[in-house]
């Protein structure tokens, strides 16, 4: 029976005001007592400082100031640490609802964020070739249930969108600015004397000179929400929260620590919100492409290849890190600048699929990425 | 090359990706005099003057009624307020829907700049329900007729009549002035010089233009008389019932009430004035619209606004030149506006206005009507409420007044919010090059085509330098 409008509005007024870096929820529904959510880091998030190779003799050397030290990190295992920031998501690790993917990438071998997103997103081997995503793909093979399929957020993003029926709700909040945004706005300005003056003169108002945080954000909130709302018997079965700000040209250090407190404080209300039913869901955290493995002239890292993916939930078979890693001595580098990807992500993604919803893993991989000639569903991923 | 960014985005109201571009520009922008609605559909679903003061006497007799007790005179308040309110909203969304559809992108636009030169202000109560008519009535009708016929629609329109207190000014030596006088020697009855004052500053001569404050109080006292049915008080509501001429049967029209009328000839600026009655004052209009202090005034405030923000003194002779030979002709005015060499030297002289920014933005991201959106409150957090400039001088149109850093961070938010819910259905490194032909530089489109997601692009599109000057 689809939930009646009213309590979706006022639901959503209570939670989710402002949102962290702008993420929104996109909801689908089926009829199982499986959930599925992927998180999509939009902006090309930095896997190397992540999930940090820290016995890798070259890593320390490429990231120079970014090098994260293992010793503030969370060890995983004789290789990988966590970054600190990831709190919570540690705990799940060490509780082995948690795993790591390394050196992973979707198809594409270019560098734009718009194309690479597409490509994530709708599954397809290059951008703009198909005009659905594959979670959508993914909802038409789940048992016929109320196909009363709700997004919260202004747009349906590109993964599930298609003929499976999922309509959107805009929440209530205006979203400010966020940081990333105002960011790139005063670099466009630099040029042009008049709005750069102004510019400058806002954003000192605004604070945004000194390093202050910014608590505008509800992380918690919205996790908590799409967490409650999933838990419900008669709820949706499969969410997208979109989130951004992982853009590190510059700043690394701070930006890419604040952006991973953030996550871990919406993956941890994500758990709590769902209660019991945590038991049941999956979540997917992934991004376009990663970052040079070397750290650039201004603090950060700019856009690259092979990065990490996360896998958490109640059935994950998790406490390690799946990788085939090919290393970052200067020979190993894809392009001579990039982490070399050794795992494609929609095996990764045709592998969580069929699992989570126990689906034959051929029939998943053909339907969510027919594109793909030859395509093995990674296993193990869960426990059934 | 740029001739195309300027007619579409200068003279025009903004590029929309799904019109073609004008092979011939300026012959674009002439041809548009000849296909311009002054009633499209969004405005004929717009309450007339007329209808929205039926209502108010209507709504009026029923709070008036004697059995109505004081809760049931306050709810009648609110409701008359409220409708007020909705009537304001719902016309700037009309007004919204024709700047995205007109087929005539540059009459649209003078609209625009008539109404804020003949500007009221909708904070005044009593006005804000005829804002909207009074752009549809007294505006729209007149942008491309004579200079005097639209001055004459104006100050005879209830928004400008009640925004500047016209309806109840009375002549102190008036029938009226005079039985009030008899019953209450000790009650003064008002003369208001505003809309008088208003009109020689404002609407024609301009400030400082050689007349003198005796010249306001004499075109104040020819005014008199001038009037709006159905909507006086006091005073004025009781005219009516002794004044046989007045025609109270047709609420909200202009009317003539000869019993306010201020007897005797005026003179003004060395004129003597002796026609009687309401031809008293409108011969003094006449003169006014056709007076070269007028010409210039118009002239400039026109160069002003296609062109620069200080005018070329060049355009502006020509242009007054132009509005004098002719006796205040617009179309010919406008003609030798799209003419002028000075109005295509060079794109991107003139920081867009909110209202220029929010229509161009929406006019560029393809939206053909304003459903879902709510246009006043989105003016209102861009600093320019629309019909709302809080005097009678209208807003600014230099860039001082809109080139604030906070301005700036507003339009950032908005287009923010704008492109989310967009989302990746538009790319902004095609659509860019279309909104801007040969004005958008490669940094821009460098930086669009590097932004972390599609909404970011289009948002960074939206707010680029090029995109926020036409």
């Amino acid at each position: 029976m689809p939930l009646p409008r009213r309590q979706l509005l006022s639901l959503f007024a209570a939670g989710a005001g402002a949102m962290f870096v702008a993420p929104e929820i996109v909801f689908a529904r089926a009829a199982t007592d499986r959930r599925f959510v992927f998180i999509i880091q939009r902006g090309a998030a930095d896997g190397l400082d992540t999930v940090i190779p820290y016995a890798d003799p070259a890593y320390a050397g490429l990231r120079g100031a970014l090098a994260i030290d293992p010793a503030d990190a969370t060890r995983l295992d004789g290789m990988f640490a966590l970054h600190p920031a990831l709190v919570e998501t540690a705990k799940l690790y060490q509780g082995g609802q948690m795993l790591c993917v390394h050196a992973v990438a979707s198809p594409y071998r270019e560098r734009s964020h718009f194309d690479a997103q597409n490509v994530l997103e709708t599954g397809g081997t290059a951008p703009y070739a198909l005009r659905d995503g594959w979670l959508n793909r993914l909802v038409s093979l789940l048992p016929r249930g109320e196909d009363n399929a709700i997004a919260f957020a202004p747009t349906v993003p590109m993964a599930l969108r298609g003929p499976a029926e999922v309509s959107s709700y805009a929440p209530s909040a205006l979203p400010q600015a966020t940081d990333d945004l105002l960011l790139r706005v005063g670099q466009l300005y630099q040029a042009d004397r008049q709005l750069h003056a102004l510019w400058s003169a806002a954003m000192e108002t605004r604070g945004l000179a000194s390093d202050k945080g910014d608590s505008r954000q509800d992380a918690a909130g919205l996790g908590r929400t799409a967490g409650s709302f999933l838990a419900r018997p008669d709820g949706a079965r499969i969410a997208m929260i979109e989130t951004g700000g992982w853009d590190t040209h510059s700043g690394q250090n701070g930006r890419l620590a604040y952006g991973l407190k953030q996550l871990d404080i919406l993956i941890a209300s994500l758990r709590d919100g769902l209660g019991p039913v945590w038991d049941q869901t999956t979540v997917l955290v992934a991004t376009e492409f990663g970052r040079t493995a070397a750290v650039n002239g201004t603090g950060g890292t700019d856009h690259g290849t092979g990065s990490a993916a996360m896998l958490l939930g109640g059935r994950v078979n998790g406490g390690r890190v799946v990788a085939d890693w090919p290393g970052l001595a200067p020979g190993a580098l894809y392009d001579g600048r990039d982490l070399r990807p050794t795992m494609n992500i929609n095996a990764l993604v045709a592998g969580v699929a069929a699992q989570t919803f126990a689906l034959d893993p051929g029939k998943v991989a053909a339907t969510l990425f027919s594109s793909e000639h030859v395509l093995r569903p990674i296993e193990g991923l869960l426990w059934i | 090359m740029s001739d195309q960014a300027i007619a579409l985005n200068r003279f025009g109201l903004g590029v929309r990706p799904d019109e073609a571009p004008p092979a011939a520009p300026k012959a674009w922008l002439l041809d548009q005099l000849d296909r311009y609605e002054a009633r499209p559909a969004a405005w004929a679903a717009q309450p007339t003057s007329r209808a929205l003061a039926l209502g108010f006497v209507e709504g009026r007799a029923d709070r008036q009624r004697k059995e109505a007790d004081a809760a049931t005179k306050i709810a009648a308040r609110r409701k008359l307020r409220m409708q007020a309110r909705e009537t304001y909203v719902s016309a700037v969304n009309a007004r919204a829907d024709s700047a995205l559809t007109t087929p005539a992108p540059i009459v649209e636009r003078l609209v625009h700049f008539w109404s804020n030169h003949f500007a009221i202000s909708a904070d005044k109560l009593v006005a804000m329900p005829f804002a909207g008519s009074f752009e549809a009535e007294a505006i729209r009708p007149n942008v491309l007729g004579r200079f005097s016929d639209m001055l004459i629609a104006v100050e005879q329109h209830p928004a400008m009549q009640l925004f500047l207190d016209q309806v109840a000014s009375i002549g102190p030596n008036s029938r009226l002035a005079s039985m009030a006088a008899g019953r209450n020697p000790n009650r003064k009855f008002g003369l208001n010089e505003n809309l008088a004052r208003e009109i020689m500053e404002l609407h024609t001569l301009g400030v400082r233009s050689g007349y003198s404050q005796a010249d306001v109080t004499q075109l104040a006292q020819a005014m008199t008389g001038w009037s709006i049915s159905g909507l006086g008080s006091g005073p004025v509501a009781r005219v009516a019932a002794i004044d046989v001429d007045s025609a109270e049967a047709d609420p909200g029209a202009f009317v003539f009430r000869p019993a306010l009328h201020e007897p005797g000839p005026r003179q003004i600026i060395g004129v003597v004035y002796d026609q009687p009655g309401e031809g008293q004052a409108r011969a003094v209009l006449l003169d006014l619209a056709t007076s070269p202090a007028t010409a210039r005034h118009v002239a400039t405030k026109l160069a002003r606004h296609f062109v620069a923000d200080e005018p070329p003194p060049a355009l502006v002779t020509r242009l007054a030149a132009a509005f004098l030979k002719t006796g205040g002709d617009l179309p010919t005015l406008y003609r030798t506006l799209i003419d002028a060499p000075e109005a295509w030297a060079a794109p991107g002289t003139k920081f867009k206005t909110p209202w220029d920014w929010l229509i161009s933005s929406l006019r560029g991201l393809g939206r053909r009507d304003v459903a879902g959106l709510q246009v006043l409150p989105m003016t209102n957090q861009l600093g320019q409420p629309v019909w709302r400039p809080g005097s009678p001088a209208g807003w600014d149109d230099v860039a001082a007044s809109w080139a604030a850093p906070d301005a700036l961070v507003r339009r950032v938010e908005m287009a923010q919010r704008l492109a989310n819910s967009v989302g990746d259905r538009i790319d902004a490194r095609t659509l860019g090059p279309r909104l801007l032909p040969a004005v958008l530089t490669s940094a821009t489109l460098g930086a669009i085509s590097r932004a972390d997601s599609a909404s970011t692009g289009l948002a960074l599109l939206l707010v680029s330098p090029e995109f926020q000057r036409r």
